[in-house]
């Protein structure tokens, strides 16, 4: 079980970096979408299933979209939706 | 140290996570980075609040008729499960104050965002922005020589 | 401000009678003058190179400001992270049975929930009993935030239809996936006080039903129901609901003197007094706010 942790958390913070350290927008923020699913198991070895159903449907869900959707505002994602328009 | 570390590992990693977050805050100039980054403070002390109410061989707070369990901390689960909705919102805010940043600076860099604002370039957008209305008008040609 | 009086200093030496307000417009007019009118001034090298000085002494300005913010700032990080450190490496061992935040209080909170407040899950009680009126804060957070958001990002005039995805497949999955997701939701806000869950993790699994199909449908066909308006009447109505539903502990006074809400057999679907229709509107003001987010942000700047 600690091992299981401690390879979660180093994968957090290595999500974390990695999120932080790239230059595209749309790598960084799928990235940060896996750290949400990685925090979303975090919370069950923590023994809080519903702070695991929250984080699971907020961070991976709901906060990526809004991430994307703001690129897309912005027309950032040139190149990633070409066949949308 | 080691064996100290491994046993606080959940403090010590969102303590990590806080801080890349602060410091990604500070001083990444990209403004979508930045709001990561408050993600990751977010999380960060999140999981330290969750961490603080961790019992070793607790249970989730659910009660059971007839049988003998022992329950983590329910405190910080409460407060975490509203501050991670209240998170989301937060972040919807700070993108759409980005957008409209970007509407009328076109630039996600914050540097070259102040940039403009201080050399004055924002003042010519925004009497640009206002030549439809009248009353700017007027109060351009009061000017004086 | 100090660099421009200085350059003004110099102007106002050749030219009397030019105050500082004048001067400072001038220059800042200047950029923007077409080139034909900039030609007419006498003084349009002066200006110029006054133009160029002062452009240096910005830019110079800006430079300093920015080092002296990044080193500020790394210092900031840096004691912050020693700090945290030594207290994390202090703080009483992670997991242990007798750390001081296992207190009476919690102690109370497992040992006389279920009696007063008649809810099994005990998270569920206490936000929703012990802290509604800190839940009910929350709720309002939320919402002004969706009004921050509608205001930010308003238009003025209708868009354009949004295209519905031309992958067939994705789209019936989609459509299988709509009815499972909101089921799930509405089971995790209906059983809040019994099982793991309640009105925000249910609620944010709903909203996430709901963009799923504002993605599959498209948009017309789904805000021809959920119009931004009638979202926001519901949200309203939702937080209204909750406010008089919890005002009942202020017309009762603190012990909720002769008058308790009946609790029920614990377990049962119908127990633990007002939890439950709290938890419902706690679901669907999170759920509307989800869902507003994403419409608004998938409106597409022109």
């Amino acid at each position: 079980m600690i091992a299981l942790e401690l390879v979660l958390l180093v994968f957090l913070f290595f999500c974390a970096l990695t999120a932080i350290l790239t230059k595209h927008l749309v790598a960084a923020v799928i990235t940060f979408m896996s750290y949400s699913s990685v925090m979303a198991i975090l919370w069950l070895l923590l023994e809080s299933p519903d702070l695991a159903i929250t984080e699971a449907a907020v961070g991976a869900g709901v906060t990526t979209l809004l991430f994307f959707l703001a690129l897309r505002r912005i027309n950032a994602l040139k190149g990633v939706d070409e066949d949308d328009d | 140290m080691l064996d100290l570390i491994i046993h606080q590992r959940l403090y010590i990693g969102s303590i990590a996570l806080f801080i890349l977050g602060l410091g990604t805050l500070f001083l990444h100039p990209n403004l979508i980075k930045k709001i990561i980054g408050l993600n990751l403070m977010d999380t960060g002390s999140f999981l330290f609040l969750a961490a603080m109410g961790y019992m070793e061989g607790g249970q989730a707070p659910i009660l059971e008729e007839g049988a003998e369990q022992v329950f983590i901390n329910p405190v910080p689960g409460g407060l975490v499960l509203t501050g991670i909705v209240v998170a989301v919102s937060s972040t919807a805010l700070f993108l759409s104050l980005t957008c409209r940043l970007y509407r009328r600076y076109h630039s996600l860099n914050l540097d070259d965002i102040l940039m403009r604002m201080w050399s004055g370039e924002d003042k010519v957008e925004q009497e640009e922005d206002q030549e439809s209305n009248p009353v700017s008008e007027q109060e351009e040609n009061e000017e004086p020589k | 401000m100090l660099e421009d009086y200085e350059a003004y200093l110099k102007y106002v030496a050749d030219h009397p009678k030019v105050s500082f307000e004048d001067f400072r417009k001038k220059r800042e007019k200047k950029p923007r003058q077409a080139p034909s009118v900039v030609e007419e001034y006498d003084e349009s090298e002066e200006d110029a190179a006054m133009e160029a000085e002062w452009n240096e002494g910005h830019i110079h300005r800006m430079k300093m400001w920015q080092r002296s913010y990044a080193v500020l700032s790394v210092l900031v990080s840096a004691v912050v992270l020693v700090f945290f450190f030594q207290v994390s490496i202090q703080l009483p061992p992670f997991g242990d049975p007798t750390n001081p935040d296992l207190n009476e209080v919690t102690e109370r909170y497992i040992e006389k929930g279920l009696e007063e407040t008649g809810a099994t899950n005990i998270v569920a009680g206490l936000i929703l009993d012990y802290r509604a009126f800190d839940t009910f804060g929350e709720s309002t957070v939320l919402f002004a935030a969706t009004m921050s958001v509608i205001l930010l990002l308003r238009r003025p005039r209708p868009v354009k239809d949004s295209p519905i995805p031309r992958d067939r497949i994705l789209q019936m999955v989609g459509l299988v996936m709509i009815p499972a997701v909101m089921m799930f939701g509405i089971y995790v806000v209906l059983n809040g006080h019994l099982s793991p869950g309640g009105g925000f993790s249910g609620g944010t699994v709903m909203g996430c039903g709901l963009i799923l199909a504002y993605m599959v449908m498209g948009r017309s066909r789904l805000e021809h129901y959920l119009t931004p308006n009638r979202l926001t009447g519901v949200t309203v109505a939702c937080l209204c609901t909750y406010g008089v539903l919890k005002g009942y502990s202020f017309i009762t006074g603190a012990n909720h003197i002769g008058w308790e809400v009946p609790k029920g057999k614990p377990g049962a679907i119908f127990s633990s007094g007002f939890i439950l229709p709290l938890n419902i509107c706690v679901g669907i003001i999170v759920a509307c706010t989800m869902y507003t987010f994403f419409s608004l942000f998938s409106e597409r700047e022109d």
